[in-house]
């Protein structure tokens, strides 16, 4: 359940963030969350809503926008869509790809008033 | 009924409408992980300055990563000096182990946590005398998922694998083994008596993080450990 610690970063973030605005309300929290970051999304969710009890966050809305990952494969350059860290290069069949993304986990944007 | 909200009478006034354009969309752009990697940056800044060659000991529970450290420990402590953070959820059993070898050890109970961070780590180091530490062995809670995602400031990530788990584990948790320098088979004296593949083992390691070190070891014989001796020597040597 590490979605706990990651859901009580995002908080922690986004409220930094809002602080600096000088924001009232926080209506949205858009995050970048990559194919192979570990996470599960549903779980981020179910985390996010009892970390914003209480909190500019409360009541506002996760957006994730989900990152699939792509790999370069290192005997062709391809740049080919990685569904897992095992599948191979389409051109080559070559295993021997280097993550370009999937792996983000962050934060993109924040709708405030 | 109200075009812009769908509520109420069509006469009501739009309130929310003016919240609207005070809305705003602001850029964050942030790594949700930014405190933990600013940490661990922090803690491998330090570990350099003092030369302690650092690993994040990873895997199962179960699969022999105390016995590892208490061999390893026995066996080159008059060479090395170690320091050892133990993570688990409770107890400290592990730490207890350690500190019968006669190597400073402290033990972090994760509590409800699955995995340990670079926080716990930065302060779990301030009970040693890291002026006299060359290495530092940082025994994860035992778990192959979660503690894949945080950094902690080690020079490497060594995952272990023993015998009497499935050779599949690195296709099952590809994350872990692909951030992992070295996966260690552990307990390969009990091969005979187990059905396990370490051909099939090796292979699937290499396809998930190509080029993957692969020792193969026995805690309980000693064979193998040699190998993971002299790689330990080497890299203490290279960073002190």
């Amino acid at each position: 359940m590490h979605e706990l610690g990651i859901t009580q970063s995002i908080v922690e973030i986004a409220l930094r963030t809002a602080a600096g605005q000088q924001a009232k309300k926080i209506h949205s929290v858009t995050l970048e969350i990559g194919s192979l970051a570990g996470v599960v999304a549903e779980a981020l969710e179910f985390c996010y809503e009892a970390c914003s009890k209480d909190s500019l966050l409360e009541g506002s809305r996760l957006i994730i926008e989900a990152v699939p990952a792509k790999a370069r494969c290192r005997d062709c350059a391809l740049d080919y869509p990685l569904t897992d860290l095992l599948a191979c290069c389409p051109a080559c069949d070559s295993a021997s790809g280097d993550l370009i993304c999937g792996e983000e986990l962050r934060i993109k944007e924040m709708e405030i008033d | 009924m109200c075009i812009d909200c769908g509520c109420g009478p069509a006469d009501h006034e739009h309130h929310h409408v003016e919240n609207e354009v005070l809305r705003k969309t602001i850029s964050v752009e942030e790594d949700i992980l930014s405190k933990n990697n600013r940490l661990a940056a922090g803690n491998r800044v330090l570990f350099a300055k003092l030369g302690i060659f650092t690993l994040n000991l990873v895997s199962s529970p179960g699969s022999g990563k105390t016995t590892l450290l208490e061999k390893t420990l026995v066996d080159l402590k008059s060479e090395i000096n170690f320091a050892v953070l133990e993570g688990d959820q409770q107890t400290t059993n592990d730490a207890d182990r350690i500190a019968a070898t006669g190597t400073p050890a402290h033990q972090i109970n994760t509590g409800a946590g699955c995995h340990l961070d670079a926080h716990m780590v930065g302060h779990g180091i301030e009970y040693f005398d890291l002026n006299a530490v060359q290495m530092l062995m940082i025994e994860n809670v035992g778990n192959l998922v979660c503690p894949a995602s945080f950094d902690l400031g080690e020079d490497f990530k060594v995952s272990l694998l023993s015998v009497t788990e499935g050779e599949d584990k690195p296709l099952k948790y590809p994350q872990m083994f692909r951030a992992s320098e070295i996966m260690l088979i552990n307990k390969i004296d009990l091969l005979p008596h187990v059905r396990f593949d370490v051909a099939k083992c090796r292979e699937y390691a290499e396809r998930v993080h190509p080029g993957i070190k692969i020792f193969e070891v026995s805690c309980y014989t000693g064979e193998g450990l040699e190998v993971w001796y002299a790689w330990l020597k080497e890299k203490v040597a290279a960073k002190g």
